[in-house]
C-alpha cells in the first residue's frame, strides 16, 4: 500500500532540484475557471490533463490556478494562459485533448493555438 | 452536474471564498442501508441566518458579477431527487456546514464518479488551505489529511509535478472504493 513514507523520500529527491530552480523569473501562468458553469461544463478533466501533462513534461515553472466564474459560461471550459509579459490568451470550449495540444504549443513551443482562441470561436 | 464528485468539487469552492483555512469534506457509504452520505465542514467567515436560509434559492448569490448561484441549489436538487435530503448550517466568524444525504437505490442518484479528481484538484491547486478528506465504505475507510503531508513537506508545494502525482496516486491506491472493487 502507498504511504506517506513514499513522499518522504519525495521531498529528499526535490531538495536538490528545488535550489536550481529560479522560482524569481516571471513565470507564465494557467488559469482554469472552476465555477459551477466551468465544472459543469467539463473544467475538472481539463485541469487534470493539465496539470498531467506538465508533469509529464518535467515542467515546473509555471503556476497553474483557478479562478470563478468570469461571465462567458457558454464558451466553458475556459482556459486562459498568461504570458510571462503578461500578455493574456483566453481559449474557449477547451477538453482535455485541446488542453494537452495548448501545453506542448503554447506553453512549450511559445505559439498560441489560435483555432481554440475565443477569436476564433465566437 | 454529471457526477456528484463535481457538486462538491462545487460546493467546496464556496468555502474556499470564504476564506476558510481547514476544510473537511466527508464522503460516507453505507451499503446496507443504500446510503451516501457527503458532509462539507469549513472554518470559512460562514454566513447570517438570513444568509443561510436564502443561499438554496437560485437567486441569491454573494458574488457580485451575477445575480444567480447555483451551485447549493444543484447539491440539493440532487439530494432530494433521491429521495435523500440536504441540512446547510452557518455561524458567522465560526465557519459552515453542510450535509446531503443520497438514496443510492433511486434511479435519479447520480454516480460519485471521479471523488479522487476533485480531491487531487482541490488540494493542488489550493496549496495555503488544509483539507481533511475522509472517504468510508462500511467498515473500510481512508482519510487524507494535508496537514500530515505539509508536515513532511515543509515548505513544498502540493502543486509541485512530483507531489501533485503522489498525491492522485496516493489517493487511488487507498481509495476503499477500489480496493473492494479490486477485491471482488
Amino acid at each position: 500500500m502507498k504511504s506517506l513514507e513514499e513522499l518522504r523520500a519525495i521531498k529528499e529527491q526535490m531538495r536538490t532540484k528545488i535550489g536550481i530552480r529560479n522560482d524569481e523569473n516571471a513565470k507564465k501562468r494557467i488559469v482554469v475557471g472552476m465555477a459551477t458553469c466551468g465544472i459543469a461544463a467539463g473544467a475538472r478533466p481539463v485541469l487534470n490533463a493539465i496539470s498531467e501533462e506538465l508533469g509529464k513534461r518535467g515542467i515546473a515553472d509555471v503556476a497553474v490556478s483557478q479562478t470563478g466564474c468570469i461571465g462567458i459560461c457558454q464558451y466553458e471550459p475556459v482556459v486562459e494562459v498568461f504570458d510571462e509579459n503578461g500578455e493574456k490568451t483566453t481559449y474557449v470550449k477547451m477538453s482535455p485533448e485541446k488542453a494537452v495540444r495548448v501545453v506542448n504549443d503554447h506553453i512549450v513551443n511559445g505559439n498560441v493555438v489560435t483555432e481554440f482562441t475565443i477569436g476564433a470561436v465566437k | 452536474m454529471q457526477e456528484l464528485s463535481l457538486n462538491v468539487l462545487d460546493i467546496v469552492q464556496n468555502s474556499i471564498s470564504a476564506r476558510a483555512t481547514l476544510i473537511y469534506v466527508d464522503v460516507i457509504s453505507d451499503t446496507a442501508a443504500n446510503k451516501l452520505t457527503i458532509t462539507v465542514r469549513d472554518n470559512g467567515g460562514g454566513m447570517t441566518e438570513e444568509q443561510v436560509r436564502s443561499v438554496t434559492d437560485p437567486f441569491f448569490t454573494s458574488r457580485k458579477t451575477r445575480r444567480v448561484g447555483l451551485g447549493v441549489p444543484f447539491f440539493k436538487m440532487a439530494a432530494e431527487m433521491t429521495g435523500g435530503s440536504f441540512e446547510i448550517g452557518s455561524q458567522v466568524g465560526v465557519g459552515t456546514f453542510l450535509r446531503a444525504e443520497f438514496c443510492t437505490d433511486s434511479i435519479d442518484c447520480m454516480p460519485l464518479g471521479d471523488i479522487n479528481g476533485t480531491v487531487h484538484a482541490l488540494v493542488t491547486l489550493n496549496s495555503q488551505i488544509d483539507f481533511v478528506y475522509t472517504r468510508r465504505i462500511d467498515s473500510r475507510s481512508f482519510t487524507l489529511d494535508t496537514r500530515e503531508l505539509r508536515e513532511i513537506l515543509g515548505d513544498i508545494e502540493f502543486s509541485e509535478p512530483e507531489v501533485a502525482a503522489f498525491i492522485r496516486e496516493y489517493l487511488d491506491a487507498n481509495d476503499p472504493q477500489l480496493q473492494e472493487e479490486a477485491e471482488r
